[in-house]
């Protein structure tokens, strides 16, 4: 193997997020609508992503993933908070002035049957960007081939529809699309979660080979802690809109230190029926509270096994009472509970 | 939870008894073969992992033998429980059969729950319709079977509509309803494939507590080989409506005999280990059920398919001593002791760029430049590519 996809060639940093916030109004039903309350979607969340480097956002259903991935695009506008990117605070920037960054900052969907329009044949869905940017005279043909084939598509069936492809197919086009402006950031939300497995690893492997051909930045966002084991470089766990641990792939996985982080990683289950055996899980009770009205303090504490088991009285007090903050608890990386440990899990 | 699997189980130990069962649904474009000639057993107390691919026929093997598929299905074979033929009956006859002595739980528990009665209701009702109790004994055997999912306040969440609770809960509640008649069988068709990891956790401890408390046998259908992993006893791997592998978990974990079970297990990525290791793909997609050309199914995605892949399509035949381990495949003696990667190659690169990249170690090592179709050139064509593009009409 030629390439080491293990480390980072991290040089500095390409673009951050700084205390990013995001409330979305609660509206009344009926004609008035009004306003109700606050969705607290995302809430003073702050990373930064290197050159060729693949920072994996994690965690469950509605914890703001989604979210974080659009504000860091400036797709829909921070409540408060900073992107830097290229020197500028896009979160500052009218539309305007947003365009001509557009094509370092772009995104691949989820659902590869979705985001495609089924009237478009593929050479037209992944030449339209070029066109959109004027970019295309000259060359844009070739262009759209080779962008064909760097994903591992046929180049000459440029003329075919989208239904006339296979999911993970379908996904390759998505990709070619996003890269056909030569971007610097792309942020993929759920790329391979709708494909199957024997296909998603091929998904997996093109998106590793495209990050250190074009050192690309990757903010790869995933419920499946196994593919984002696989693919990133450092992850970030989040839980009712903040992150709770932020570490390198290698100590997230084996000193988790975070009662969620804890129990995410316990609940995976391993294609391994001797390590399963022996197993043992943290099982969580309980639903994952409102974003409306999140509990005070620490916004995990309805559910922490550690709060409910092992603290006294007087320790829950801080668990109630202060927001941990996300710092260095001495595992080596940040970790936002107050009882921080490091723990091994698999 | 290892259950040993021996030599001695008997004939009275089987439940489920399918037997050569194939599937087929007239379309406007022919004949779909949905499942073709599955066969396999279901012992008391244990619990049987169905893997596969999307559309390779899990979920119509399983409606099949509950009566559950639409009138226009062509069903042949034969599906026994304790001896009894289930195919063939009427709807009033297997109404009585499921519940009672089969349950089926399905992905979406809203498929299986009625939205304007509470939810205590709706056990209670199950307990009623094949046990002749008092409403009241009814309503506290609902009680019961909540706690034994593991519904927190089960005294209070009994009287809870569906709308009330979340899916992993509603998810539990399906599992209650199912438990209520000490069914001999449950199904579980993907139970927690919609669901957050550690909600996935919660149901699959709730579904071995289901099946500990009445030592019934499961069927579970799912696509993730880690839940297999953790909770079935043997595997039936199916691909394009048939068995190509069967065995205990080990066997089919450590030791398989097909390319494709191979494949599936080197295109996992891993939270056990590190970012280093590279991943299989299996490139292509499986063919469309119309129409299936003759030979192996797996042929075009396989990279040791050779001449008589096209034209024989392989038994699944005995591939152990002990005779539990079966595979369909000609070269099923080539797979003892290798590895995913002896077999697959590390590529991104799809089936449309002409070919399968046969693992080998400079392939390897070339494949990771992306899509330069010059340094596979050396291998084998692959079939018609068209085939990619049937199923993919199909899939949608
Ligand atoms: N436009 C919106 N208006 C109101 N609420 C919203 C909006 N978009 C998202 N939310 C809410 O914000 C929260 C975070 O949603 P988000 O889509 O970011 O989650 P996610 O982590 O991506 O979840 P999933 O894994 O299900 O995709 C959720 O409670 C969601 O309901
Ligand atoms: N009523 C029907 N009419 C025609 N074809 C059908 C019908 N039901 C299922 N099929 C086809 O039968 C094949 C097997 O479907 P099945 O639902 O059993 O797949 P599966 O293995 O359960 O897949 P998944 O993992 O997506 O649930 C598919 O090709 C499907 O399109
Ligand atoms: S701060 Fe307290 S409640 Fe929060 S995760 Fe740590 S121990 Fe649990
Ligand atoms: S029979 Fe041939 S094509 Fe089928 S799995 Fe075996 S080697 Fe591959
Ligand atoms: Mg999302
Ligand atoms: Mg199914």
């Amino acid at each position: 193997m030629t390439i080491d996809t293990s480390k980072p060639a991290a040089t500095g940093t390409v673009i951050s997020a700084r205390n990013l916030v995001k409330h979305f109004p609660v509206r009344s039903r009926g004609i008035l609508r009004r306003r109700i309350g606050e969705v607290h979607a995302v809430c003073d969340v702050s990373f930064d992503i290197g050159a060729t480097e693949t920072l994996g956002l994690v965690g469950e259903s509605g914890c703001g993933k989604s979210t974080t991935a659009r504000l860091l695009l400036n797709l829909i506008r921070p409540t408060s908070g900073e992107i830097h990117y290229a020197g500028k605070d896009l979160a500052q920037l009218s539309r305007s002035q947003m365009r001509p960054l557009r094509r370092d900052l772009q995104i691949v969907f989820q659902d590869p049957f979705a985001s495609l329009d089924p009237r478009m044949t593929v050479f037209e869905i992944i030449a339209e960007p070029l066109r959109i940017h004027g970019l295309f005279s000259g060359g844009g043909a070739a262009k759209v081939r080779e962008l064909m084939s760097t994903v591992g598509l046929n180049s000459e069936h440029g003329n075919r529809y989208p239904h006339e492809f296979s999911g993970g197919q379908r996904q390759r086009i998505g990709i070619a699309r996003a890269l056909a402006l030569r971007p610097k950031v792309l942020v993929l939300d759920e790329p391979v979660s709708a494909l199957d497995v024997s296909i998603q690893a091929g998904v997996i492997n093109l998106l590793e080979d495209l990050q250190h051909e074009l050192g690309l930045s990757y903010l790869f966002v995933s419920h499946d802690l196994s593919v984002v084991r696989h693919i990133a470089h450092r992850v970030a766990v989040m839980y009712l809109g903040r992150i709770v641990e932020t570490a390198t792939v290698e100590d997230l996985f084996t000193k988790a230190s975070h009662p969620y982080t804890q129990a995410l990683i316990s609940a995976i289950p391993l294609p391994d029926p001797r390590k399963e055996r022996v197993r043992q899980r943290i099982l969580l009770t309980g639903d994952v509270p409102s974003p409306v009205s999140p509990p005070s303090g620490c916004r995990f504490r309805t559910r922490c096994p550690k709060f409910a088991e092992q603290l006294s009285g007087p320790e829950r007090e801080l668990c109630i009472n202060e927001v941990p903050a996300l710092t260095d608890r001495g595992q080596g990386h940040r970790s936002a509970c107050h009882y921080a440990e490091a723990v091994k899990l698999v | 939870m290892t259950i040993e699997l021996n030599a001695r189980s008997t004939a009275t130990d089987t439940v489920l008894e399918v037997d050569n069962l194939s599937v087929s649904f007239p379309t406007e474009d022919g004949l779909v073969k949905a499942v073709r000639g599955v066969s396999y057993t279901l012992r008391r107390g244990e619990t049987l992992g169905i893997v596969g691919e999307s559309g390779s026929g899990k979920s119509v093997t399983s409606l099949a033998l509950m009566g559950l598929l639409p009138g226009s299905a062509k069903i042949t074979g034969s599906a026994r429980f304790r001896g009894e033929e289930l195919l063939g009956k009427n709807d009033r006859e297997m109404s009585k059969i499921r519940g009672k002595h089969l349950a089926m739980i399905f992905q979406d528990p809203l498929t299986s729950l009625n939205p304007v009665y509470p939810i205590g209701k709706q056990i209670a009702e199950a307990v009623l319709v094949h046990h002749d109790v008092s409403k009241r004994a009814a309503w506290e055997r609902a009680v019961d079977l909540l706690k034994v999912v593991g519904i927190p306040f089960p005294e209070q969440r009994v009287n809870n509509y569906p709308h009330e609770m979340s899916g992993g809960m509603r998810q539990r509640v399906v599992i209650a309803i199912a438990m209520a008649n000490n069914p001999e069988v449950m199904i579980a068709d993907e139970p927690t494939t919609a669901l957050d990891v550690t909600v996935q956790a919660q149901v699959l401890e709730a579904l071995e507590a289901a099946r500990t408390e009445i030592g019934a046998a499961l069927v579970l259908i799912t696509h993730d080989l880690g839940v297999i992993a953790g909770h079935a006893d043997r595997v039936c791997v199916m691909y394009a409506g048939k068995l190509v592998e069967s065995g205990t978990v080990d066997d089919i974990f450590y030791r398989p005999r097909m390319p494709y079970a191979l494949g599936l297990l080197g295109s996992l990525p891993r939270v056990d280990e590190g970012r280093d290791a590279r991943l299989t793909p299996i490139v292509g997609t499986p063919p469309s059920l119309l129409n299936l050309p003759p030979g192996c199914p797996f042929r075009p995605r396989c990279p040791l398919a050779q001449d008589i892949c096209d034209e024989v399509e392989p038994d699944l035949v005995t591939v152990d001593a002990g005779g539990q381990h079966t595979a369909a495949c000609h070269f099923s003696t080539q797979l003892v002791d290798t590895q995913a990667t002896d077999v697959f190659a590390v590529t991104s690169v799809d089936v449309d760029t002409e070919e399968v990249a046969v693992a080998d170690t400079d392939l390897v090592a070339d494949t990771d430049l992306v899509a330069d179709t010059d340094l596979i050139a050396d291998t084998r064509p692959v079939a018609d590519t068209r085939l990619a593009a049937d199923t993919s009409e199909d899939a949608s």
